[in-house]
């Protein structure tokens, strides 16, 4: 029983990394209908960034708060100079700009930093908090903690704030955000950078676990993936429920299914996918979407 | 035509002039052209984007390595059974990708690239597990006067100019037009009487198996697969060399097999993440300033420089080139019901 807690809890905590990195997807999503293939490797270009201020002798928190603004312009950075020029180009061309920004950024982590897998500092100390009776990693609490906090703040920021107000209307109704005033373009790329703080924080969150390597989120976007599929694309919430799900899931079936094991959690995640997909692509909080003919 | 039997005399004469060890790199150029061709139908011609290519590839390695290696059959054996099993696993993913329209199929198959290789680790009865398996060495047949590795190069080019030449007889008549029509306006194909479900299966199906053959010949010269030469970037390789060489047409499917090939091996002089970085950057580059690749830039360049009174009408208008409405690559809808 108590092991049972155990592995839920820290499937919460893999779950909330997926949560994270799902909303930095749906957050784009939203905006623009792109699928950004690449939010992964911005999280983790980000993710070496925090690791070399570190080095630099930076205190880690302070690192880490840095890391999140250089994540932000990065992310508007990128929404301006690559995806702008393309913005209303067909599906294809989209999805291929997406994936050359994947490419470019995973090279040049490892142009700058090297194939040679790094191991982060921790933000969290190695102990473990007991409550009643069962030992938690407080790394993994640390990783919830931390993201609940994140994934509170982005929902408070555009239900409460008159720019999140106006980054919603920017998103759902370009032509009239327009005619009011807002700067339609400008709302989007805060919309990347704001996704890309997001990311940013899952994958210095997620370093330690995984370690820090060019490819470290090369299975954690495709469980991102399943995450906001199987909440609906469309949904931040489902997002949100999605990761949590999966990462309890994808940990429980790894761990007592012995056909599953280590090594096929990530064809249970194209699983889910696919079947989503198949069976209901809005997913649990989707609207099914109608398109006239 | 012309062109085209230049191109057949270069590459007959090429493993004649140039040092081995490109004969060598040639022979995995035959294996990338044929996989990207079946890029060029499926994503190209029909806008099914499929970023999991390496999985048909891995399948078709794997069959030739595993008929090999446990009943013993020589390496040439394998490859139609490679086609056939490709073939057959693109028809099955073919049905699923009905149901999922334009990004999300690019979302499966980027999550069927990226699990693949775990795949192979798992089921290690067959497959060997991580450490892969080994084939016999490539042996000529009595009678033919070449060494190894000319005569396996031989062999991957004609498999692959059979490979051009079927596709191409494919894509000619009504079955081209078919896929050109799902891709361009779905709506419009299927009022026309097209059918959706038969027609964009079996380019799946065709495609799977172009790429499965690919795979046979991308295992054969080294006589060794394992999960790494099926990772995920061989699947990102494919879609790079559909993109650089040009995604509307065959010429492209060629030139992606020599630009993914090649420029690795000259980038990876400046650094290892060099080629990465630099695909990365081509890609972006090409979207936005020549979506029709070399093989469009060529054209585009002839015409320049010796214009003609009327363009060919074999030249295939880009549907980025020309103002796409938004989502006309396989984004608008899922499911038509005829």
């Amino acid at each position: 029983m108590h092991e049972l807690t155990q592995q839920i809890v820290s499937g919460l905590a893999t779950g909330s990394i997926y949560a994270s990195v799902a909303l930095a997807l749906v957050l784009i999503y939203r905006a623009m209908g792109i699928i950004n293939f690449a939010q992964g490797e911005m999280a983790m270009f980000s993710t070496y960034i925090a690791w070399q201020l570190v080095q630099f002798g930076v205190p880690v928190w302070l690192a880490f708060g840095a890391t999140l603004i250089i994540a932000f312009a990065g992310g508007v950075a990128i929404e301006r100079i690559v995806i702008r020029p393309v913005e209303r180009a067909n599906q294809l061309t989209l999805v291929i700009v997406s994936l050359g920004l994947f490419i470019a950024l995973n090279g040049l982590a490892g142009w700058i930093w090297g194939y040679i897998v790094k191991s982060p500092p921790p933000p969290f100390p190695p102990t473990a908090i007991t409550v009643g009776g069962v030992a938690f990693s407080a790394q993994d609490v640390g990783i919830i903690a931390v993201s609940l906090v994140t994934l509170g703040l982005i929902s408070l920021f555009f239900q409460k704030t008159k720019l999140g107000l106006a980054m919603r209307a920017a998103a759902l109704y370009p032509e009239q955000s327009r005619v009011l005033g807002i700067r339609v373009g400008w709302m989007l790329a805060l919309g990347w950078g704001l996704a890309a703080v997001v990311g940013a924080t899952a994958g210095i969150m997620i370093a330690p676990v995984v370690f820090l390597d060019p490819n470290m989120m090369q299975s954690i976007i495709v469980y991102a993936f399943a995450a906001a599929v199987l909440g609906g694309i469309e949904s931040p919430i489902g997002a949100v429920v999605g990761g949590l799900i999966l990462g309890v899931a994808i940990n429980l079936l790894g761990t007592y299914v012995e056909a599953i094991g280590n090594e096929l959690r990530l064809a249970a995640a194209l699983a889910i996918i696919v079947l989503v997909l198949v069976v209901r692509p809005s997913g649990l909080f989707g609207k099914p979407s109608v398109q006239r003919v | 035509m012309i062109r085209v039997c230049v191109v057949a005399a270069l590459i007959a004469v090429l493993p004649w002039i140039v040092p081995s060890f490109v004969v060598f790199d040639l022979i995995f150029v035959a294996a990338y052209a044929i996989a990207i061709l079946g890029l060029v139908i499926l994503t190209g011609m029909n806008g099914q984007i499929s970023l999991g290519h390496g999985a048909f590839m891995a399948l078709g390695g794997y069959v030739v390595a595993v008929l090999a290696h446990a009943a013993g059959w020589p390496y040439w054996a394998g490859v139609p059974i490679a086609a056939l099993a490709c073939g057959a696993f693109g028809l099955l993913i073919g049905l699923v990708a009905l149901r999922l329209a334009g990004v999300y199929l690019a979302l499966a198959t980027f999550s069927l690239a990226v699990a693949t290789p775990s795949f192979l680790k798992h089921y290690k009865s067959i497959t060997g597990g991580f450490g892969g398996m080994s084939l016999q060495p490539v042996t000529v047949p009595a009678g033919i006067p070449l060494d190894p590795q000319r005569w396996l190069y031989y062999a991957a080019w004609a498999v692959a100019g059979l490979a051009f030449l079927v596709s191409a007889l494919i894509v000619r008549g009504k079955f081209g037009r078919a896929l050109r029509a799902l891709r361009d306006n779905p709506v419009a194909a299927v009022s026309f009487g097209v059918n959706p479900y038969v027609y964009k299966t079996l380019a799946f199906g065709w495609s799977a198996v172009l790429a499965g053959v690919a795979g046979a010949f991308y295992a054969i010269p080294t006589a060794f697969v394992s999960p790494d030469t099926f990772s995920f970037a061989l699947s990102i390789t494919l879609l790079i060399g559909a993109v650089l060489g040009g995604i509307w047409t065959f010429w492209g499917a060629l030139l992606g097999g020599v630009v993914v090939e090649f420029l690795p091996l000259v980038a990876q002089q400046v650094n290892a993440g060099a080629p990465s970085v630099v695909y990365g950057v081509a890609l972006i580059l090409v979207m936005m300033f020549v979506p029709d690749g070399i093989a469009g830039g060529l054209v585009q360049l002839a015409r320049r420089i010796a214009p003609r009174p009327a363009p060919p009408p074999s030249a295939e208008p880009s549907p980025i080139a020309t103002s796409a409405p938004l989502g006309a690559i396989g984004g608008g809808i899922s499911d038509p019901k005829p």
